[in-house]
């Protein structure tokens, strides 16, 4: 041992050996470091990688909320189907992929298997439709067209059939009771888009991407409230997407239902009559064009005047909503959407603009009060009114002297209020307008809450416009350059107007007030403003915010929200005021323009109220407007291209308040026959176990009740049909139970066509209508005169000018 | 594996056949050694039977369903790893030296066989000997240790015997053709981790052996050199650059190695402080690190005993190289001090590639973490270096031990 020298332990050695041990530590020294900054440092950002790692969800879709009309009526609700799935998970597991499982599964739903295999496939960018583009963890549906038969094949044989259930699942129904179909109303819903989805993703709501959100109407407006909150099961798998255990799970929560102010029954009603009105039109000839009325479209609301809640809303042409369900196909699509579908997904009666005609002339008659003229005048109603070399007529020319502003309501006499618009815009500087000009008549559309929102709880309304100062300035603003640019002094008839239009297009020109003072011009509405005008009206000047929504009721019943109506503001009308047009109104529906419409009505009963309107349209027919009320209801109807006030849409107004108050043709007033002679109070009652309770409503309330009309006008009609009808409204008196969900598989007729177009998702194509809409809108009123065209109602007021001639606008 | 010890006894290898109370004398052998690297090492092997035994209890495809196979099979290798060092304790590095050429060609005649239709191929990497019975060896790890056997016997040589005072440049050269063949053979095969170790350990040796600074410094600019060469010129094959580069950005090959990397950085960085628990960890559960039971096997202590369980290992291993450093410093003769050194930069490195890997900061090879990770073949030979690092130190010169004055006694198992 001795005999061994320290060769070991030399300086140099000793020092490398220290070296050795120094590198050793740091390189120790390093990996505790680089530790502590993974899992210390940034551990939750791991540990939040690491649970998106292996856990997956599994979405168990809530049911959405029900529509309700104002009695417990479902409008929308849900359809049970057998929907037959496809656990990609489970078949990734096989041998082959599930292939064979696939193959005999298409076997017994009569499919063809490459469709059901095509079906399975994920979705990325190489694969084309039909793919699946949700989780892969999520049950994949193969068909929600299943049989009964189908489904028990798939049940009883689930040995054979691994990975596939066969079960009832909720897809959305519009019932469409009575026939109400109420289309635009209810609006429709469509898959959810990646963008929304990554959108509400750290949200209080996010979406699943399994989930439907609606496009449009009340879908869309109370999605949130119908919507639910779907649940959620986590699994945990592995990294081969193995189930290795369930995390956790929240159970799905039903949407709740809303409650509606809409009565399906006046709905129905007011639907047919409104169809029925534009038939009847497209036979009528237009005696200015020489052609038939054309009746491209039509809106009727019926408010409650002390509530400023909806109880009938059409839109003409309408659709079926059903269309939408389930995806919409391309065929389908193109019909709603397309450049000669006349847009039905439209609702025209807060989407559609229009010029009011003379259904605008209780505006004025306020106006002219306030700014200081006395209501019983007299007021000169000559046959026309020159201002410098125009001269603007009287319809047809008429001329009945000096009368009040109530009786020019009533005759519906041009000439007064073409005066006194020019008189105040005289008074306010003419072409060299004052300072602060007062603008009373304008003021007072502004305080009616024309050129506003009225703020229904319907989406995409449109304001409609008042063409005071500011709107010239900025309208002139907007297009100055394309009339400088195209304007010609002396050139073609076009020219000529975008010359002057460039010139002084700017300014309020007397001809401006005057035409405006009719509602005629720049002047556009939309049908819901002046149901709520003559609302407000009828209950004593309040503007209503109108609302369709009523309360929203939880699934189980126990949670009501109402929607309390919710007053806006007063009109600018004084007591007498509002008494003195009141009685005017009264007047137009007993001895004025609309008194030939109202004939055996139980004035003294029901207080009828109306006021016609003729609006005329560049380059078109003449828009009917027809407005009325009672102390109870406002009812207003237009028609565009569909002629005269009372002329068009007199009868199906008058229809509408038949059928609401239960009045016959000869004005005997039924009790038992009316629909709704008081506005519902009362909300429908929701169990806790979800059942509604709803009355039982007869197959179609607007034909039988002209059935019932017509065999009570033929004195030897056929008494059984009288006893069955009553017994129908015993029917519909006497309170039933639905329940929903409904019994599966009620209805097929529309599958067919959705069958083989490809799936619509997505809110770019379901937004797309809407947004036509608003264009659209504002053409149906305008004579295309919105697509930027250098024309307006300088246009108009020349070439009514320089006819010289013409009706105005009064029927 | 008490019968392999006892085997030792009866075969009466030791100079006394009834030694049990001399085992427990104030200068036996027993009390002797070093016992914080024998526990260390233990306690490592222990640990890592528990995370081998949560990475494959569910691995049904591996484990023969059977959730024990692993458990128990690391047990039996840390037995015979056990055995294997009270072997070498037992004959004692000195008597072993004069083995080392033997030792030396038979491994590298068994990486040889690796290169023939007999090796086979795993992970990409072909330097398996398949045993048949489900037992195959891989010789790259023996390798290691008969390098810095070869080396330190060489470059010890004249030092020892007090011809000179450091090895002589021939010496240098002698010993780096003796670990170049080796080398060759395994960057055939190809293993590159392996390589890389070796390299170190050359590194390392020469470092211990008091060779001239020109040597380490010419070495490493070479090796410097030599390394960007291989890379311009292609020599690697796709998946080698592919793994090289993908620890630093997993978005180079996010399928692939890319993949291993970020699953074990996710494993790891979800540990947290505590980590998920033991068989807990849902990234292990989930199978979603590869190679978990071997090359991967830091990322279960990761993710299921946290930073205090990754810690541990760190520290653990630390104890191993601090001793280890020790006893290289403490023994008298250059032999002895080569051959600690070598483990010492054997098992650093190993270590650091290895856990460096599954920390993002190395590039992805199929090191196993020693004594920790599951396989036979690196149990044994690190074992084995335990059993070389225990000898060393018994047998340092007893003046360093004793006090002065008293006879030296001699330690069991001594044959010089």
């Amino acid at each position: 041992m001795t005999n061994i020298p320290e060769t070991g332990r030399s300086t140099r050695v000793q020092i490398r050996l220290v070296v050795i041990q120094v590198l050793v530590l740091s390189l120790l020294g390093t990996l505790g470091g680089r530790l502590w900054y993974l899992q210390i440092r940034e551990g939750a950002e791991y540990a939040k990688k690491a649970s998106g790692n292996h856990v997956q969800q599994v979405v168990q879709p809530a049911v959405r909320g029900s529509i309700l009309d104002a009695r417990g009526v479902a409008l929308a609700d849900n359809e049970t189907r057998l929907v037959v799935s496809a656990s990609r998970t489970d078949l990734m597991r096989m041998r082959d992929d599930g292939e064979a499982v696939l193959t005999k599964l298409a076997g017994v739903l009569g499919m063809p298997a490459k469709d059901v295999l095509e079906k399975v496939r994920l979705c990325d960018a190489e694969t084309p439709q039909p793919c699946w583009n949700g989780s892969p963890y999520q049950p994949i549906p193969i068909t929600d067209e299943a049989t009964a038969k189908q489904a028990l094949q798939i049940r009883e044989r689930a040995e054979d059939f691994p990975g596939i259930t066969a079960e009832p699942q909720a897809v959305r129904r519009y019932a469409a009771p009575g026939q109400a179909n109420t289309a635009q109303v209810l609006g429709y819903l469509s898959p959810v888009t990646d963008e929304e989805l990554q959108k509400a993703q750290d949200t209080a709501s996010p979406y699943l991407r399994s989930d439907q959100v609606g496009r449009s109407g009340l879908e869309r407006e109370y999605d949130k409230e119908l919507r639910g909150k779907a649940g959620v099961t986590r699994y945990e798998v592995d990294n081969l997407g193995r189930v290795i255990g369930e995390a956790e799970a929240d159970p799905a929560e039903p949407g709740a239902n809303l409650v509606t102010s809409i009565d399906a029954r006046v709905q129905r009603v007011a639907e047919y009559e409104l169809n029925e009105a534009m038939k009847a039109a497209r036979k009528e000839m237009d005696r200015n064009t020489n052609r038939l009325y054309e009746a491209d479209s039509g809106a009727v609301v019926v408010m409650e005047a002390k509530t400023g809640r909806v109880v009938a809303m059409a839109s003409n042409p309408s659709y079926d909503p059903n269309a939408w369900v389930g995806g919409i196909s391309g065929k389908d699509y193109a019909s709603l959407t397309g450049k000669d579908s006349n847009y039905p997904l439209l609702n025209r009666a807060i989407q559609g603009l229009s010029a009011p005609g003379s259904i605008f002339k209780v505006i004025p008659t306020a106006a002219a009060i306030n700014a200081g003229y006395s209501f019983d005048g007299p007021y000169e109603c000559s046959s026309s009114y020159s201002i410098g070399g125009q001269v603007f007529k009287n319809f047809e020319s008429q001329n009945h002297g000096a009368i009040s502003l109530g009786r020019a309501l009533e005759v519906s006499c041009d000439t007064v209020f073409y005066r006194l618009s020019h008189e105040e815009w005289k008074r306010d500087g003419g072409n060299k307008p004052k300072k602060n000009a007062k603008d009373w008549f304008y003021k007072t559309s502004h305080q009616f809450g024309l050129g506003e929102l009225t703020g229904i709880d319907l989406p995409n309304e449109v304001t409609g416009r008042v063409p005071d100062r500011q709107w010239k300035r900025d309208y002139w603003e907007a297009n100055k350059d394309a009339w400088c640019k195209s304007g010609k002094k002396g050139g073609s008839y076009v020219e000529q107007i975008a010359y002057e239009n460039c010139l002084e297009g700017n300014r309020l020109r007397a001809g401006d007030s005057v035409n405006y003072s009719i509602g005629q011009g720049d002047t556009l509405v939309t049908p819901i403003q002046m149901a709520s005008v003559y609302a407000a009206l009828a209950n004593g000047g309040t503007l209503y915010r109108p609302t369709v929504g009523k309360a929203v009721i939880s699934p189980d019943g126990k949670q009501v929200t109402k929607i309390e109506p919710e007053a806006q503001s007063k009109l600018p009308v004084t007591k007498k005021t509002l008494a003195e047009i009141d009685g005017a109104l009264e007047g137009v529906a007993t001895r004025g323009t609309a008194a030939w419409r109202f004939g055996g009505w139980p004035q003294d009963e029901i207080p009828m109220h109306a006021k016609t309107g003729t609006a005329e349209v560049y380059g078109k027919q003449t828009t009917s407007w027809f407005a009325t009320y009672t102390k109870d209801y406002s009812v207003v109807m237009t028609i565009a291209q569909g002629g005269t006030g009372s002329g068009a849409s007199g009868p199906a107004v008058r229809n509408i308040y038949n059928a609401l108050y239960g009045v016959s043709p000869e004005g005997v007033i039924d009790g038992k026959k009316a629909l709704l002679p008081t506005p519902q109070k009362t909300l429908p009652k929701v169990r806790t176990d979800g059942t509604i309770v709803s009355p039982k409503i007869s197959k179609d309330p607007a034909k039988e009740r002209r059935a019932a009309e017509e065999s009570e006008q033929t004195p030897d009609g056929d008494g059984q049909d009288q006893d069955q009808n009553q017994d129908q409204n015993q029917n519909q008196d006497q309170g039933a139970t639905t329940t929903t969900p409904p019994p599966a598989n009620r209805d097929t007729r529309r599958r067919e066509a959705r069958r083989g177009g490809p799936r619509r998702g997505g809110g770019g194509r379901g937004d797309r209508p809407s947004g036509d809409g608003r264009t659209r809108g504002e053409r149906t009123g305008d004579g295309g005169q919105d697509d930027g065209r250098p024309s307006g109602g300088r246009l108009r007021g020349a070439l009514r000018a320089r006819r010289a001639a013409g009706r105005r606008a009064a029927a | 594996m008490s019968g392999g010890v006892n085997s030792f006894h009866v075969s009466g290898y030791g100079p006394e056949r009834a030694g049990w109370t001399r085992l427990f004398a104030r200068d036996s052998p027993a009390r002797l050694l070093d016992w914080p690297i024998l526990l260390a090492a233990t306690a490592l092997s222990l640990l890592g039977s528990l995370l081998v035994f949560s990475a494959t209890r569910n691995r049904t495809d591996i484990n023969q369903g059977d959730p024990y196979y692993f458990l128990v099979r690391h047990w039996l290798n840390t037995g015979i790893g056990l055995a294997l060092m009270i072997a070498v304790l037992w004959l004692g590095h000195r008597a072993l030296r004069t083995a080392v050429p033997v030792l030396y060609g038979l491994s590298v005649l068994l990486i040889l066989l690796v290169l023939t239709p007999l090796g086979s191929t795993i992970n990409g990497a072909h330097s398996w000997i398949k045993l048949g019975g489900g037992f195959s060896i891989q010789p790259s790890e023996f390798v290691k240790l008969t390098i810095i056997l070869g080396m330190a016997m060489l470059l010890a040589a004249r030092v020892d015997a007090g011809d000179k005072p450091h090895p002589g440049h021939r010496t240098v050269l002698q010993a780096l053709g003796l670990a170049a063949v080796p080398m060759l053979i395994v960057m055939l095969m190809p293993d590159l981790g392996s390589v890389m170790v070796m390299v170190v350990i050359v590194l390392g040796v020469l470092l211990a052996s008091g060779a001239s600074n020109r040597w380490i410094f010419g070495l490493i600019g070479t090796g410097a050199i030599g390394a960007i060469t291989v890379w311009q010129l292609g020599v690697l094959d796709e998946y080698q650059i592919n793994r090289f580069a993908a620890f630093a950005n997993p978005e180079l090959d996010p399928a692939g190695v890319g993949y291993n990397t970020n699953q074990a950085r996710i494993a790891i960085g979800s540990g947290g402080l505590t980590g998920s628990g033991l068989f807990e960890g849902s990234q292990t559960t989930g199978q979603f690190v590869p190679e978990q039971q071997t090359d991967f096997v830091f990322t279960v202590a990761g993710e299921e005993l946290g930073f205090v369980g990754g810690g541990l290992i760190i520290v653990l291993l630390g104890v191993i190289l601090w001793r280890a450093c020790r006893i290289a410093r403490d023994t008298t003769d250059l032999y002895g001090t080569i051959v600690a050194a070598g483990i010492v930069a054997w098992f650093a490195f190993q270590s650091f590639e290895n856990i460096g890997m599954t920390l993002g900061i190395m590039p992805v090879t199929g090191l196993p973490l020693p004594f920790v990770s599951y396989g036979g073949s690196s149990m044994f030979a690190v074992w084995l270096a335990v059993g070389l690092l225990q000898s060393i130190r018994l047998q340092r010169p007893l003046s360093a031990m004793n006090p002065p004055g008293r006879p030296p006694a001699r330690p069991a198992g001594l044959l010089v």
